[in-house]
Formats: structure tokens, C-alpha cells, sequence
């Protein structure tokens, strides 16, 4: 049951990810990205981690790509047309594109394949929120916390940038 | 085997009882509206309007459900299928009474569909979801007063998810869990013996200011008066859905109840303690839903038999009075009140908060748009998290 789900989801994050790439529309192109983000959600279901699987449907399929869409509808962005070299792109891009994905795998196998898994919580209560939420606050605070003053960057910047804009 | 059996039995008899009720909360709501407003309300069909619903969706069902030519047809379609589906998908988590035994049987089983660690994490992420609803309605109709309720809903939705979700954070802080079970489980008992401790009044720190910056959230969510700017008529039509028809506008309807029961649900399970009854055991808490059913039920035969206002009082009042005294007296045999006493306590005080809804949408006027942002961003959201950081401390404290 497990494997069908699994190849299930899988076909369906493939999926809506290359109709993400290949839609003209915009707001087609959002929605197919929910589709991914909600199939990596089960994906994480299906390994286990609750917590992990339901923060990716609320902050990412839920907040994020709410935003992304409200921005789309209110600029009112129509479909793209084909740029003049699409022609030739599509037949260079997708050999590229697998042989870049390939040499990335190769490489994160042969450079890390030893590494250990990162791990939240024991067993018996493996990806549960108290286990998520006690690596966060003691294994991993210094990337947590490091992350958050980044994220905190990045809103400052984008605060900047529209001020010029309206100055 | 068993479990494929049971589960399906309880889904049949929870989308039963969902459906009639979504159905139902309607003619209730047109009623209690109209008796605010000095009017009679719904009373053509059946005795005192209540085959309005049943009517109501045959009309829906078998009227011609127009696709206007200008609409972005894949998405015009899929938007009442989106908004449907992630309404009603929620009550699966939702638990309405505690473990029971089946009688006659050695079966044991939970009120409830399925009992996940993170129920609470589900719904809200539900909610979420539901937001591409409206908002894909509102962009595929290719219409101004369309769009313009898709964007108002989704800028509501986003802002006022924040403080809804501050606001359930603080009285998780107290029951320790995310499970919705054990969330009510952690409300049981008394202070006092009268006193019910649930998180509304729970020591160290009531959740009350959350519980209601909880409900004003709600109302914004579901986009219930006095949040219903994106449907708002007199300056957008019907807003969002004003493309749609039939079946399909029958669906947002649906969505928009199904979200109502769920919040009224949530509101229900996390501060006023789920199924643990108002009154204790002790002082007759068992009887109270047999004595209002008898009360009921004497009521409507002494105005059927002895002072019929109207012609046709004479044979429906009575006929109401003795289903009344029946249920009433069902509730009285011992086996039957410990299995369905929860059920009743549950369904009390969730239709409680489902007609303070009504109730408010019968009173308060609507809120201007910059009003209703100001509000979230600069009141709700400041309050919730102060709110959050008190309880935060109270539970460090003691």
C-alpha cells in the first residue's frame, strides 16, 4: 500500500512539475506548483514526518502560493507567448536539463552518500511535533536561529526595494 | 476487515447527518434572521417552511447550470470542486464523542473518523487550501465584481489566518497536545465541582481573550457578516460567485456552512471542551437533554391541543410534540444516554456558536475594506500575540 502511494504521489509531483515548466498561463503554472507542493506533502506523510508534512501544506501550498496567485489575479497577467528562440530551447534544454540532474545525483552520491541522515527524534516518535520541535531547539538551534536572521534579511530588503520604488 | 466495515459505517452516518445539517442550517438561519427582523421567514413549504431546504435542492439540481461564454472554462470548473472538497473533507478529523462499546457487540470504537497526532495542523491547513476556491471563482469568471470578491477574499483570508492561528496557539500552550482527542481529553473534570475546565476557564491563564479573538477570525474566514466584503451585494453583486449557477453555486454555498460547522467545531473542541458536559453528572447533568426534549414536547401540545394560533397549528404542533416527548424519553434508558449524552453536549454547543453567527449577521452592520484590514493587522495581530506571550509565561511560571 505504502509503495502504490508512494509511486502514486511520485508520478504526480513529476507531473505537475513538468506542467509547471510547460504551461503558458501563469496562474496554470501557480497551480501546478501547489500540486507539487501538496504531493511533496504526502510524500513526507508516507516517511513518516506529520509535522514536516503539514507545515509544507500550510506554509507552502497554503500561505505562500496564496500569495503568489492573489499577486498573478491582481496584475492581471495573461499567458506568455513563445519567446522567438523557444524553438531551438526546447530541443537543447530538456538533454541539458538530464544531464545536469544527472551529474547533481552523481555527485551528492559519491561526495555524500555516507553522510548521516538528519534525524528528528527517536523511533518510537520519530517526526512528531514535540520530537520536530526539540531538535530545532537544541541539536539544530544554530541553523534555526541563522535562518531566521536571514529570512529577517530578506524581509528588510524587500521593505527597502518598495520604498525606493514609491519614493 | 472490521475496521474497512466500521469506518464505512461511520462515514455514512457522519456525511448523513453533515448533509441534512448544511441543508438545514440554512432554513435555521433564514428563520432566526427573519424572526430578528420582525418577519416569519420560510413557511410555504411544509409545515412552518422545513421541507424549504429539500425543496431548495431540487430547485438547484435540476436547474440549467449556464456556462457564460467569456469564463476560463478548466478553472470556472475546478473552482466549486476545490472549494467543496476541502469544506467538507475536514469533519473526517473532527472527534464528536468519546470511546463507546457498541451494544449487543464487542466492538469498541470512537465517535470519530479517524484520530490523527496532528488533526489540529490538518484543518488549518484545510482552511488554507480552501482560499484557491474563491480565489480561482473570482479570476476564471472573467468579471469585474467577480475578480474583484476573489481578491478582497484571498487578502482577508491571508491576513486573517495569522491572528486565528496565534490565537489557537495559546490554549494548545495549556492541554500540551495537537491530537483534537486528547485536546479534549485534557478539559475534563470541574473546579469546585461546577466550574468546567475547559481552556476558556482553565487555570493558570483563561483563554478567553483568545477565544474570542478566535471567533472574530472565524467570522472573517468564512466571510460572514461583518467580514463578507467579497460577497458584499450592494457594491459587487454576489461577488466571487456571481458567474455561477445551479449545482455550482450550490457548492460554494455548501462551502461556505461546511467551514462554518468546522470553525463552530474547532471553537468547540479547543475552549469550550468538546463533549465533557456543561453540567456535572452529579446534579443531573445525564437528564438535561430529556428534560429539554419533554419541555419541547409539552410546550408544542399544549399550543397544538389547547391555544392553536393559526388553522393549521391543530396538526402539526402536536405531531412535533409527541416526537419531541419520544426523543426525549429515549434519552432517559441508561444505555442510550451513555453513548449519546457527549454527542448531545458536542452538537449543544457547536449549534450554540453556529447561532451567535446568525445572530451577529442579523445585528451588525458591514465593515469597510480598509477597516476590515486595519482591524486584523492592528489590533487582532498585536492582542493575539501579546496574549500569546502571557499564556506562554503563566505555563513557565506555574
Amino acid at each position: 500500500m505504502d509503495a502504490i502511494l508512494f509511486f502514486v504521489f511520485a508520478a504526480l509531483a513529476v507531473g505537475c512539475a513538468v506542467s509547471l515548466v510547460l504551461q503558458s498561463h501563469p496562474i496554470a503554472s501557480a497551480l501546478s506548483l501547489i500540486g507539487v507542493m501538496g504531493s511533496l506533502g504526502v510524500l513526507y506523510l508516507l516517511l513518516g514526518g506529520e509535522f514536516i508534512a503539514m507545515a509544507q501544506l500550510i506554509v507552502y501550498a497554503g500561505a505562500i502560493m496564496v500569495l503568489f496567485i492573489f499577486v498573478i489575479m491582481l496584475l492581471n497577467a495573461g499567458a506568455e507567448p513563445p519567446g522567438p528562440k523557444a524553438k531551438y530551447l526546447k530541443f537543447i534544454g530538456a538533454p541539458l536539463l538530464i544531464v545536469l540532474m544527472g551529474l547533481i545525483g552523481y555527485f551528492v552520491q559519491t561526495q555524500m552518500g555516507a553522510t548521516e541522515v538528519v534525524k528528528f527524534g527517536s523511533k518510537s516518535d520519530f517526526g512528531s511535533p514535540a520530537s520536530v520541535g526539540m531538535s530545532l531547539f537544541t541539536q539544530y538551534l544554530l541553523p534555526f536561529e541563522v535562518t531566521s536572521v536571514l529570512i529577517l534579511i530578506a524581509i528588510l530588503g524587500a521593505i527597502v526595494l518598495a520604498r525606493k520604488e514609491i519614493d | 476487515m472490521d475496521f474497512l466495515i466500521l469506518s464505512l459505517i461511520k462515514l455514512a452516518v457522519v456525511m448523513g447527518v453533515f448533509m441534512t445539517t448544511l441543508a438545514y442550517l440554512q432554513w435555521i438561519e433564514r428563520k432566526v434572521i427573519a424572526h430578528i427582523q420582525l418577519r416569519v421567514g420560510p413557511n410555504r413549504v411544509g409545515p412552518h417552511g422545513l421541507l424549504q431546504p429539500l425543496a431548495d435542492v431540487i430547485k438547484l439540481i435540476t436547474k440549467e447550470g449556464l456556462v457564460p461564454s467569456h469564463v476560463n472554462l478548466v478553472f470556472y470548473c475546478l473552482a466549486p470542486i476545490i472549494a467543496v472538497f476541502f469544506a467538507l473533507i475536514a469533519i473526517s478529523v473532527i472527534p464528536f464523542g468519546g470511546e463507546f462499546t457498541v451494544p449487543f457487540t464487542d466492538i469498541h470504537t470512537s465517535m470519530q473518523l479517524t484520530d490523527l497526532n496532528i488533526g489540529l495542523l490538518l484543518i488549518l491547513g484545510l482552511s488554507g487550501m480552501g482560499v484557491y476556491g474563491v480565489a480561482l471563482a473570482g479570476w476564471a469568471s472573467n468579471n469585474k465584481y467577480a475578480l474583484i470578491g476573489g481578491l478582497r477574499s484571498s487578502a482577508q483570508m491571508i491576513s486573517y489566518e495569522l491572528p486565528m492561528a496565534l490565537a489557537l496557539v495559546a490554549p494548545l500552550l495549556l492541554v500540551n497536545t495537537l491530537s483534537l482527542r486528547e485536546i479534549v481529553n485534557a478539559q475534563d473534570g470541574f473546579y469546585f465541582g461546577v466550574l468546567p475546565k475547559w481552556s476558556i476557564f482553565a487555570l493558570p491563564f483563561p483563554q478567553v481573550v483568545s477565544f474570542i479573538l478566535f471567533l472574530i477570525a472565524a467570522f472573517a474566514e468564512t466571510n460572514r457578516v461583518p467580514f463578507d466584503l467579497p460577497e458584499a451585494e450592494n457594491e459587487l453583486v454576489a461577488g466571487f460567485h456571481t458567474e455561477y449557477a445551479s449545482m455550482q453555486f450550490a457548492s460554494f454555498f455548501m462551502a461556505e456552512y461546511a467551514n462554518m460547522v468546522t470553525v463552530c467545531s474547532v471553537a468547540t473542541l479547543l475552549f469550550l471542551g468538546g463533549w465533557h458536559p456543561v453540567i456535572p453528572d452529579m446534579l443531573g447533568g445525564n437528564y438535561v437533554a430529556s428534560l429539554l426534549h419533554l419541555g419541547a414536547g409539552a410546550i408544542c401540545l399544549y399550543h397544538g391541543l389547547l391555544q392553536p394560533a393559526r388553522k393549521w397549528d391543530k396538526y402539526t404542533l402536536p405531531v412535533f410534540g409527541v416526537i419531541f416527548i419520544l426523543i426525549g424519553l429515549v434519552f432517559l434508558i441508561p444505555i442510550v444516554q451513555t453513548i449519546l449524552m457527549p454527542v448531545f453536549w458536542f452538537c449543544a454547543k457547536v449549534l450554540f456558536l453556529l447561532f451567535i453567527f446568525i445572530w451577529i449577521r442579523g445585528t451588525l452592520p458591514r465593515f469597510r475594506y480598509d477597516q476590515l484590514m486595519r482591524f486584523a493587522w492592528l489590533f487582532m495581530f498585536p492582542v493575539a500575540l501579546v496574549n500569546l506571550l502571557v499564556t506562554a509565561l503563566m505555563v513557565a511560571l506555574f
